[in-house]
């Protein structure tokens, strides 16, 4: 008797009665779930598992940077959605942070015009949602710009219509050969005598030319190259046709609403994350560095920003997770991404279950993996400290 | 014999010494004081010389303020189409007759919630008011009770389901945050590893996919005979979002109490109950007020993403009302409508977070 009053009020065992019955409730739970979606799935007769992967998905696609066909499996299908998000992913999140740069410094202008735009593109972008301003786009490029034959050509192979953007692709034509070996020869030349002449700086103290007579030599090369390969350059312009541009780099609307969309929004973001590095940055910093006899722009090169990136990466990668996630809105424009293949496929196969689960892993892998890549690259830049 | 030395004691306090002048450029040397400035000034002038004319000549000069579709096709903004549709693009399909409902709601929401702003006013009564308040909404919304027509969910639109969404993510979702960052702390491994688990889990995860769960799987996984309306599916989605955020902010609060503060508790004999719920939790929560306004930024602009479900929020009634065709479909102003309601939603209420960072900052530097 005794000893059963002081088990109970022992802390320890308190303890551990607790989280067993913790985990029994969150396992029951869950096993009460899976058990109603067995049952709930053998009523509709749908059977899991993902052998349907490698049926034929019979959908199209409108554009990928994959190549798909309506006969390609399901699997496949997948494979081409996370293509086009990567893609899109990617080419948003290196051009918002160029961008975001340039808001970041524009914001922080003295030039009241500058710093005035910048300040109202910020909050326009912030307090308003991403599906609105995306949906803003898609409805200005496929309803507000003019049809094919009255393009908007600000320059000479640039067509902006209802069907998209057209862009020049410049094109090589003749031997590539020589000149791509040469290029290759050339960048391994240029990074090996950049990483041999800070070795040599850290090293002596004195400042060397290495890397930039690597550069001019490895330019001689290729222009020698192309003079004697007879290697000519031209631009496949985009010409208009009947119904559609041909020729160039077309950029579907939904792709143009997309990019512009998310990199619109992104950037505002990013730039007020830059602006919050930047002033981070102690005053005493930037007046050490006009001391020293310091341009501007190289104090905010050699000073400021090397500084303020310890401050500006922990949230510029939840940013650019957040990039990635965003992504997924692509799909109220219709750009084929992979939450749009996933909605597709449930929608054709009843597949619900596994659509979903492709969809989370996707997009854990992805998040999991940028914020290892971006905290390696953290560690590499902190402040080292005893 | 020493000298006495020379003593200087001052009588009368010496007069305050002026500020240094503050460094102030006159406009003119900061727009052409050098080559850049000039630069970027006549870049930008030109810019707006180029715009405002196409500007001004499609929204006043050729805009159309009065009158029907037809009038509107060959002119520039049809400001006609929001005089006519602004019913159907606030309240959706909401049925017309009732409409004073859905009004009396915003106004309901919207009245709280500036009631609530001046940090007087964070109360019992407040927070009984808003319990009463996000109960006495969905009874005016749904009706059935107190002689109130009964309008199912499928009906409502537009800003209330925006508001109600947001209101009652954050309201249910609050709690949930409490458990959840309490337990991502505890010193004990099962709370702990399931809390970080589920907050990693909903964080990693786009909300879109969370309201493809809430809306295609969470039918499958109740049991047959449950089904829950589509309007709960997704307020279920969001809730999990919003704790799985506001969770993360607590947790800031959380660390930011120092030690000797639970030591002191455990001095007076307070149990762990106790101590959290009278000593901890309430200066954490008190620290991070102004994140969590942030957060509810971002979950008035989430609502707009329950349209890929189908639910009519304020974005999806705005479309349905472009499909009418006895109009242009005039894209361009009625997305502009929706987006100015969201802006002056959620900068009014960055703005405020802004001056309880300044009020709070303030008190602590005394």
């Amino acid at each position: 008797m005794t000893n059963l009053s002081t088990l109970l009020h022992d802390t320890r065992t308190r303890q551990i009665a607790l989280q067993a019955l913790l985990l029994a409730l969150v396992a029951g739970g869950v096993g009460w779930l899976i058990l109603n979606t067995v049952s709930n799935l053998d009523e509709r007769g749908i059977t899991g598992g993902f052998s349907f992967l490698d049926r034929a998905a019979r959908f199209p696609i409108a554009e990928s940077i994959i190549a798909y066909r309506p006969t390609d499996s399901f699997g496949w299908a997948f494979l081409v959605g996370l293509g086009n998000t990567l893609f899109l992913a990617v080419t948003v999140a290196l051009a918002a942070t160029l961008l975001g740069l340039g808001v970041a410094l524009a914001r922080r202008s003295a030039h009241p015009l500058t710093s005035g735009a910048a300040t109202v593109y910020v909050e326009a972008m912030r307090n308003t949602p991403l599906v609105v301003q995306l949906l803003f786009w898609y409805a200005l490029v496929t309803l507000g710009l003019p049809n094919i034959h009255a393009a908007f050509t600000p320059i000479d192979g640039v067509i902006l219509a209802d069907r998209g953007l057209y862009l020049p692709r410049p094109v090589m034509v003749g031997d590539k050969g020589p000149f791509l070996a040469a290029l290759v020869l050339g960048l391994v030349a240029v990074g090996a005598a950049w990483r041999y002449g800070r070795v040599q700086r850290l090293r002596t103290g004195i400042p060397n030319r290495y890397g930039r007579i690597a550069i001019l030599s490895t330019l001689l090369l290729l222009g020698l190259v192309w003079v004697t390969t007879g290697l000519t350059l031209s631009l496949d312009r985009p010409v208009i046709g009947r119904f559609n541009a041909t020729g160039g780099m077309g950029l579907s609307p939904e792709f143009t609403a997309v990019f512009a969309g998310l990199l619109l929004y992104s950037a505002a973001f990013i730039g007020e994350i830059i602006r919050g590095g930047i002033d981070a940055v102690d005053r005493g910093q930037w007046e050490a560095g006009r001391a020293l006899g310091l341009e501007e722009g190289n104090i905010l090169r050699l000073i400021v920003i090397p500084q303020a990136l310890r401050v500006i990466i922990p949230p510029m990668t939840s940013q650019y997770i957040n990039i990635t996630k965003n992504t997924t809105l692509a799909l109220a424009v219709g750009y084929p991404d992979i939450a749009l293949v996933a909605a597709t496929t449930i929608n054709q196969t009843g597949q619900a279950v596994e659509g979903i689960l492709i969809l989370m892993l996707v997009f854990l892998t992805l998040s999991i993996t940028a914020s290892l890549f971006m905290n390696w690259y953290n560690r590499r830049i902190a402040l080292v400290t005893r | 014999m020493t000298q006495p030395t020379p003593v200087f004691v001052r009588t009368a306090p010496t007069p305050a010494r002026a500020a240094p002048l503050a460094e102030r450029r006159p406009l003119w040397r900061l727009l052409f004081g050098d080559m850049v400035s000039a630069a970027m000034t006549l870049v930008g002038l030109l810019g707006l010389a180029w715009m405002l004319p196409h500007l001004l000549s499609w929204a006043v000069i050729n805009g159309v303020w009065t009158g029907g579709g037809d009038e509107c096709r060959q002119a520039g903004a049809c400001w006609a189409f929001l005089g006519q549709k602004y019913p159907q693009i606030l309240f959706g399909i909401y049925p017309p007759a009732e409409q004073w409902r859905p009004i009396a709601v915003c106004a309901l929401i919207l009245g709280l919630g500036l009631w609530s702003l001046p940090p007087r006013n964070w109360t019992k009564l407040t927070l009984g008011l808003w319990g009463g308040g996000m109960l006495g909404s969905l009874i005016l919304m749904g009706g059935g009770v107190l002689g109130l027509k009964s309008v199912p969910t499928s009906a409502w639109g537009g800003l209330p389901v925006t508001l109600l969404l947001t209101v009652w993510s954050l309201g249910l979702g609050f709690p949930l945050a409490v458990l959840l960052a309490l337990g991502r702390r505890a010193s004990l491994p099962v709370p702990r590893y399931l809390s970080i688990g589920i907050i990693e889990l909903i964080r990693g995860l786009p909300l879109l996919s969370l309201l493809f769960i809430a809306s295609i799987l969470l039918p499958i996984m109740l049991p047959d005979g449950v089904s829950i309306d589509k309007l709960a599916r997704a307020l279920a989605a969001m809730t999990l979002v919003s704790a799985a955020y506001i969770a993360e902010v607590l947790r800031g609060g959380l660390q930011a109490i120092p030690k000797g503060q639970m030591e002191a508790a455990a001095a007076l004999g307070l149990s762990w109950a106790q101590t959290t719920r009278l000593i901890v939790l309430p200066q954490a929560i008190a620290k991070v007020i102004p994140p969590l306004t942030s957060t509810v930024i971002v979950m008035v602009k989430n609502t707009s993403l329950v349209l890929v479900v189908g639910l009519f929020d304020l974005l999806s009634a705005g479309r349905a009302a472009l499909a009418d065709p006895e109009w242009p479909a005039p894209f361009a102003e009625t997305y502009l409508l929706i987006a100015m309601i969201y802006f002056i939603l959620c900068f009014s209420i960055s703005r405020y977070a802004r001056w309880l960072e300044t009020r709070t900052s303030k008190g602590n530097r005394r």
